[in-house]
């Protein structure tokens, strides 16, 4: 059943190959970005290639006071929302500089949440819809070298569990992804482990499956990243702490 | 690496901008061409978008933007920075009405391909292998097995924006910005960096093609097949690059049509079919020994064989009929660490005979020749850089070695005295002088470039050596 998706975080390549996705199952797409701008070369290639409907629309997602006012302006209550919104920041920057550092927390999680939380709030009232929340594996332990974006993900990572939780009778999904290394502009020009790096395409496909396919609740896009986090979080503190991470 | 930086990774709607100023001592990797030859340090830069590529490129000099790498030689290596166009892989309108598709410059053939084709599209030109992208087509104005009929690559292009090295991006076409874009095509990415482009796919009833194998006997022999072939759609010969003597530049014609849906379906075949995901790669640390007098002589005759005993018309999918060497990943490491040439000259018709036996006599007496030799005739001359000029054009493979190179620069004097000239997204060591003797347009490009500001800005190992 094709239906109608609200991805947020439209510049993201990640949003992209997510939207692309359910484009190819014959989707209608909204694009919401901060800067539609700079989104509309992500629209044309959606209506270019699966010659779908696409609309693209604008919103800040630190703007959380006109959330529910953006929601009721949409053109219809879509059926799944994928939320793609992060920003990696710069951690030794953020250490200091404490309006970088709030950016940080507020992009990738504040905004996110509160939004996602809105949108459930009316999926719940319908009974139906799927929520998805790109989180990332940097929120299943803080480590020294990034732990203000993790710090973020992981409070992303917690309100999607509670929202799960809360949800799991009524009808509506959520769906926490955590893509481990993907190929995009955020992550250029550092050398990525080939086995444990993702091509955006895959992350689409992975959220795509796991809203409309079977389901999955906390989905790792590539199986060995569960392993990987799983020996990360059993090192015991004493030892973790001294490790240079 | 740093696993825990990278451990970060997610998704980003990115917030940083690009450094504003290039840094003092960038980070240098040694890059080349497909031919693995030669090789030298560049700084790489990814693009992001159309619209961070100004603010990218500021301040740098001797910058070259490279798509699939597929150029052979040293084209597609900056002098000091090379910048990789990959993520400008969004296509921005498709009109299947005219077949009109505006798409970015990183977008690979093998995109447009997959995902227009099911649709009953194809592209008017394509060359010899998928994994180029659209600019990196455009700035060599590549040609293929039907030039001798639609002209090259660039005759199909109807506009593009191309960010000009004072960083504004101009929109370029036959009419707004003519001459930047006429010696855009073929211009190998020296009067800017092409952000995108708008051209035409032809429609295609099914993504087969009727193939009709000819043997052709000695050489005249096969310059009289390929001058039959004019009225082909496509035409390609291969040749045996180690026979001699009265067998010198014997081989096979492929002559190939577009076949209708209903002979397809006659056939029982999907009409469009998918290539194979192509597992076959080449290792790397391939020893270049295996490639021998013995091995190549062996498989040269088998394929003469079987070529010759396939007489009569068969079906052939798209992939297998324009992208052969595709199926085999990574196979330029058969040639190993050393790398090898790929020699691509064309000569002019008139008097094309002599100078191709010539050329293949002294190739096969070096014998290391290649298990691929292949000659195609091409059609009407383009401007400025562009390679194609009406006459005979081929390709030889040959280990990048000493010997190779002496050899070379003998035929290339050959083929610059008889009219004709080599291919620049091929070269990696042709002189100055056969390169200036080959290229008549070559002052109109040098004003354009210094007019433009491109002089030291835009610059390509290639070009640095031919003294662009």
């Amino acid at each position: 059943m094709a239906g109608t998706l609200l991805l947020v975080g439209a510049t993201s390549d990640i949003g992209h190959a997510v939207a692309a996705r359910y484009a190819e199952a014959g989707w209608r797409i909204l694009l919401a970005a901060r800067d539609p701008e700079r989104a509309q070369r992500n629209a044309d290639d959606l209506a270019a290639r699966y010659r779908a409907e696409v609309a693209l629309l604008r919103l800040d997602i630190l703007a959380t006071g006109d959330f529910a006012r953006w929601l009721d302006g949409l053109p219809a209550l879509p059926d799944t929302v994928v939320c793609a919104v992060g920003e990696l920041g710069d951690q030794a920057r953020a250490e200091g500089d404490l309006a970088h550092a709030e950016g940080v927390m507020r992009t990738n999680f504040l905004g996110p949440s509160l939004l996602l939380g809105l949108v459930a709030e009316r999926f719940a009232a319908r009974g139906s819809g799927a929520i998805v929340g790109i989180s990332s594996v940097a929120g299943d332990r803080g480590r020294g070298s990034n732990y203000v974006y993790g710090a973020g993900k992981a409070g992303f990572t917690a309100f999607l569990s509670g929202l799960r939780n809360r949800l799991a009778k009524s009808g509506v999904r959520v769906v926490t992804v955590k893509p481990g290394f993907v190929r995009t502009r955020m992550t250029r020009g550092l050398r990525l482990p080939p086995l444990l790096t993702a091509e955006p395409s895959e992350v689409g496909r992975a959220v795509y499956a796991a809203a409309e396919g079977r389901g999955g609740d906390v989905v790792y896009v590539r199986k060995v990243w569960r392993l990987v986090m799983a020996v990360i979080g059993a090192i015991p503190e004493p030892v973790f702490k001294r490790l240079s991470l | 690496m740093p696993v825990n930086a990278a451990l970060a990774a997610a998704p980003a709607a990115p917030l940083t901008a690009p450094p504003a100023t290039p840094p003092a001592t960038p980070l240098l990797r040694p890059v080349s061409g497909w031919g693995g030859y030669p090789r030298a340090a560049s700084e790489m830069l990814a693009a992001d978008a159309p619209e961070t590529l100004p603010a990218l490129l500021r301040g740098r000099r001797g910058v070259i933007a490279r798509g699939g790498g597929r150029a052979y030689g040293d084209a597609a290596v900056g002098l000091r920075t090379t910048v990789l166009t990959g993520a400008l892989d969004r296509i921005r309108g498709f009109d299947p009405a005219t077949g009109r598709l505006r798409a970015e410059a990183g977008v690979t053939l093998a995109d447009i391909v997959r995902t227009f084709l099911p649709g009953g599209f194809f592209p008017l030109v394509v060359p010899g292998t998928q994994f180029v992208t659209l600019g990196g087509m455009i700035a060599s104005d590549v040609h293929g097995k039907n030039h001798h009929r639609e002209g090259g690559f660039g005759a199909h292009v109807e506009a593009l924006t191309l960010l000009t090295p004072d960083g504004v991006p101009r929109f370029c076409s036959r009419e707004q910005n003519p001459d930047l874009f006429a010696m855009t095509l073929g211009g190998m990415g020296l009067t800017g960096t092409i952000l995108d482009a708008t051209f035409r796919l032809r429609p295609v009833e099914s993504g087969w093609i009727v193939q009709r194998t000819r043997i052709a006997t000695d050489l005249a022999a096969m310059l009289e097949a390929l001058e039959q072939d004019g009225d082909a759609t496509y035409s390609v010969a291969w040749i045996d690059g180690l026979a001699r003597g009265s067998a010198l530049g014997r081989g096979l014609v492929y002559r190939g049509e577009h076949a209708s849906g209903d002979l397809c379906r006659a056939a029982g075949r999907d009409l469009f079919p998918s290539p194979p995901p192509g597992r076959l790669t080449v290792p790397p640390g391939w020893p270049a020994w295996t490639l021998n007098r013995a091995s190549v002589t062996a498989f040269n005759a088998l394929y003469f064989r079987r070529g010759a005993a396939a007489g009569s018309p068969g079906l052939v999918p798209w992939h297998s009929y324009f992208f052969p060497l595709d199926g085999l990943r990574a196979w330029n490491r058969l040639y190993g660490s050393r790398g090898f040439v790929q020699h691509q000259c064309v000569v002019p018709r008139h008097g094309a005979g002599a100078v191709l036996a010539e050329i293949l006599d002294r190739v096969a007496r070096l014998g290391t020749a290649s298990p691929l030799a292949v000659l195609k005739r091409l059609g009407v001359c383009g401007r400025g850089l562009s390679f194609p000029m009406d006459g005979y054009t081929l390709a030889l493979d040959l280990p990048a070695n000493a010997a190779t190179f002496a050899l070379l620069d003998a035929l290339d004097r050959r083929v610059v005295a008889a009219g004709g000239r080599l291919y620049l997204a091929k070269d990696a060591r042709q002189t100055r002088d056969t390169f200036e003797a080959g290229y008549p347009e070559l002052p109109a490009f040098r004003d354009l470039r210094r007019q433009l500001g491109a002089d030291g800005m835009l610059a390509s190992r290639l070009s640095a050596r031919l003294g662009l």
